[in-house]
């Protein structure tokens, strides 16, 4: 598609409207506005209960320019399938309000918490199911929207209001859940990670997203200067350090004959391909007021060291799994 | 005139499957549970047969069912679903957003008593626990009424001044299990009755536009609704239920042009000259009309008043049907734990309060995880009226009938 | 702008939105607002990509237009911006 590059996107109208309550420097609205750049014509969209959706959604104004609803918390992948089975079955019958449309761009818009967490369930179910539709996890790692609570998808030693960094336990004790190897697991066509820090890319993957039939799954970077402390402006910066220390590795996965086929991103590829160019992750952990406990009082070498370890294993089996 | 029907011998499931076929709406979600599965596994059938075009989500919970068809329906599909007991219990959530987005969805709940402990037997629990969701309520008393039920309800919930989500109430095994003889219309008769959905226009953030989700003009369902609006948007499903105690007998004087078979929102049987009456809801009411039989061939003025319709409560037909008999018996198939007395009586207490000069009423809970409630225990419940009316007085009305002490 | 709320006559059935959040300004968030240098610009369009707000938009030229009623004053735009022709500058 031609209009998919950065100037011709530029000019491309907005799905999502200024005037939304998202904090300043929010990653949400970022990704988000990207993502909807890259829709193909008509789209309709359903979001979990979450920053975004509270954000952008206060009655009487909302911030979509696309159709949305707010279903609740734990099953957005269960309102999105409901309308794909209603697009599928009008134009089935070429009888109905949506039977018109040749295509049609279904997105689940969730958190972490409605995804790792208490969405799990409803997410499998509409993988397994094979609906067309495309699923976005928006990872800002905790429960941002009810005070910075701990989920699934909170990192280890994270310090969140429900795994504070204490005086006997740092933070977070355990590791963050291996999301997108259960979606993968699922077999659906296709599955990859986004980062804001590279527009071209998420754009390019939603575009790929939308067109795959059946269900895709996009696994989205979210900074949040609030929960994770660090100055608002941080936000892409922060973002690209997460992708540059191998802590948030970008790639995709395609399904090519029943099986799984990875293939890094070019940021990703170029660490693959340089490997002295791999950042270490203290770097990316400095930054960041929930990590303070790792440096002060004093430094928590074993925690940072373990760390390190966790990421640079998870970093192999991936290039193991890219064939790198 | 009425159509040509056919006689089909169908338990109750089989009566709301087989209604939903001819009614064939865009999307089916449902998850199996004992006793509703007869009709999850119809409608398979049907689709798996080539019999309907239907899109069936065999979806992995109760809770992903209803928010199927929430989205769904918010799209402008007919949505329906169909559950009992605990699964009603975990779409809970989703009941009061199904009625608030004020999406008319149907289904089908095969009542049955909520664990625990775990009972897969009849009673009313599980849709009394949703009987503040807004969602129309119609209990019924055979799979005729179940059957038409099934084609009406379309109508109902999508009547532009209604627009809200209905649950066709039958009682397990009782019902869904027992086969019966149901009359059945035409295919095409069940599709021209129900029509194509329709939808009102709204004023959205970006125009005019039917109320649903329009690509062409986007609106926002499920806005985050605070304290200074959403008291406003309860006032239009308190008017919307309001318009349904219209709408519902409008649609079924239609419906009985079709089908010859004529509803009400309250069936009083035998009720002129009553001294004694009972009032109730669901299959138990066959029992208690063939009591009022042998009772009046026994002299007795005993008279009973089923309610079809519960949810919009019929207030002032109840009323007109009660107001002038001494001693009134309300037959609750549940409990509200705590409370005064079951969710019937209640109400019924409530609706009565105003007048003057109201009957004595005293609340028989029964039939209790399946517990049988046969003619016996019935007439038992009349003579213990008839004792009140005589006495003139109640001491304490709450009396749990069949269960031992 | 009224401060009368509609009354539940006025709001349309099904709770749907009635406003766009084009009407709600958020540009009194923040205490900077970004200045362009357009000298130096190269019209990459990140920052219109970046700003969170949506805030940026891309002229008929390929320049890029600050809406300062929506601006939350993050910063992002100034940090991102490749050749550094942003700068941000305190407007309260
Ligand atoms: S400061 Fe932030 S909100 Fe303002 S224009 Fe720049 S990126 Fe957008
Ligand atoms: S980021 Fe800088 S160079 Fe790029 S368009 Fe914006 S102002 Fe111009």
């Amino acid at each position: 598609m031609s209009e998919l590059n950065l100037k011709q996107a530029s000019r491309k109208p907005e799905g999502l409207a200024a005037g939304h309550r998202l904090c300043a420097g929010c990653g949400h609205s970022i990704v988000v506005r990207m993502i909807l750049k890259a829709t193909r014509g008509p789209t309709i969209a359903t979001s979990a209960t979450g920053c975004l959706e509270v954000a952008t959604s206060i009655m009487p104004y909302s911030s979509w320019n696309i159709p949305w609803i707010h279903n609740a918390f734990e099953n957005a992948a269960a309102t999105a399938s409901g309308i794909e089975s209603a697009w599928q079955a009008q134009r089935k019958r070429g009888k109905g309000p949506l039977a018109k449309y040749e295509t049609l761009d279904v997105i689940a818009f969730a958190g972490d918490g409605g995804t790792y967490d208490i969405g799990l369930q409803a997410l499998s179910g509409a993988l397994e199911r094979g609906h067309d539709f495309t699923y976005v996890l928006l990872d800002n790692e905790a429960y941002m929207n009810t005070g910075i609570q701990r989920s699934g998808g909170t990192p280890f030693a994270a310090a969140t209001t429900t795994s504070p960094a204490g005086s006997v336990i740092p933070g977070k004790k355990e590791w963050k859940k291996p999301i997108d190897d259960i979606v993968i697991a699922h077999g659906i066509p296709y599955v990859a990670t986004l980062n804001p820090a590279w527009p071209m890319d998420v754009m390019r993957k939603s575009r790929t997203a939308f067109e795959v039939e059946g269900p895709a799954f996009l696994h989205a970077f979210i900074g949040c200067p609030r929960g994770w402390r660090y100055p608002m402006e941080k936000t892409i910066s922060l973002s690209r350090l997460a992708t540059q220390t191998c802590l948030f590795p970008l790639y995709e996965c395609t399904l090519e004959e029943g099986r799984p086929v990875y293939k890094l991103s070019g940021p990703s590829a170029a660490i693959a391909r340089r490997p002295a160019s791999k950042k270490p992750v203290e770097e990316y952990l400095v930054s960041q007021g929930r990590f303070r406990h790792l440096f002060r009082p004093e430094k928590r070498d074993d925690l940072i060291d373990s760390i390190q370890a966790w990421v640079d294993q998870k970093w192999e089996i991936l290039l193991e799994k890219a064939g790198v | 005139m009425s159509e040509k029907q056919t006689l089909m011998g169908m338990n109750g499931d089989e009566s709301v499957a087989y209604a939903t076929k001819q009614v064939n709406p865009d999307v089916v979600a449902a998850y199996p549970i004992t006793p509703q599965t007869i009709i999850v596994e119809k409608l398979s059938e049907y689709v798996a047969d080539g019999e309907v075009d239907y899109e069936y989500v065999a979806v992995e919970s109760e809770h992903s069912a209803l928010s199927n068809c929430v989205g769904a329906s918010a799209a402008g599909a007919r949505a329906f679903t169909a559950t009992a007991a605990n699964g009603l219990a975990l779409m809970w959530e989703i009941t009061f957003i199904a009625s608030g987005l004020r999406l008319p969805i149907v289904m089908a709940i095969v009542n049955r008593s909520l664990g625990g402990p775990i009972n897969i037997h009849n009673d009313h629990s599980d849709s009394m626990g949703a009987r503040d969701s807004g969602w129309i309520q119609i209990h019924c008393e055979n799979s005729q009424e179940v059957y038409d039920a099934s084609i009406t309800a379309w109508r109902m919930a999508e009547h532009p001044d209604v627009l809200l989500p209905i649950m066709v109430c039958l009682d397990g095994f009782t019902l869904s299990h027992t086969m019966e003889n149901v009359l059945t219309l035409p295919d095409k008769v069940v599709s021209d009755f129900v029509g194509e959905r329709e939808f009102i226009t709204v004023k959205g953030h970006m125009g005019e536009t039917e109320l649903r989700l329009n690509p062409d003009v986007p609106l926002t369902f499920g806005p985050v609704d605070l304290q200074d609006y959403y008291f406003e948007h309860k006032l239009h499903q308190i008017d919307a239920m309001k318009q349904a105690l219209k709408v519902i007998p409008e649609v079924d004087a239609e419906y009985a042009k079709i089908s010859g078979r004529s509803y009400d929102l309250l069936h009083p049987y035998r009720m002129e000259d009553a001294e004694v009456a009972v009032l109730g809801l669901g299959s138990t009411m066959g029992t208690v009309k063939y009591t009022v039989d042998q009772l009046r061939d026994e002299g007795v003025k005993a008279g009973l008043v089923k309610m079809r319709v519960f949810r919009p409560f019929p207030s002032s037909d109840l009323v007109d049907a009660l107001k002038d008999i001494p001693a009134v018996g309300v037959l609750d198939k549940s409990l509200s734990l705590g409370a005064p007395g079951g969710p019937l009586f209640e109400e019924t207490m409530a609706t009565l309060y105003h007048l003057p000069k109201k009957p004595l009423i005293a609340n028989y809970i029964h039939g209790l995880g399946g517990r049988d409630t046969g003619p016996q225990l019935i007439r038992g419940v009349f003579e213990s009226l008839l004792e009140i009316k005589d006495k003139g007085e109640i001491g304490d009305p709450m009396n749990y009938v069949g269960a031992r002490p | 702008m009224s401060t009368r709320k509609p009354s539940s006559k006025e709001l349309p059935i099904g709770a749907v939105v009635t406003k766009s959040s084009m009407e709600y300004e958020t540009g009194d968030w923040g205490v900077m607002k970004p200045q362009t240098d357009l000298e130096k610009c190269t019209q990459c369009t990140l920052c219109h990509y970046f700003c969170p707000e949506g805030a940026i938009t891309m002229n008929d030229d390929g320049y890029p237009e600050v809406i300062n009623k929506y601006c939350k004053g993050c910063g992002i735009c100034a940090e991102e911006c490749p050749v550094k022709c942003i700068e941000m500058v305190r407007t309260k």
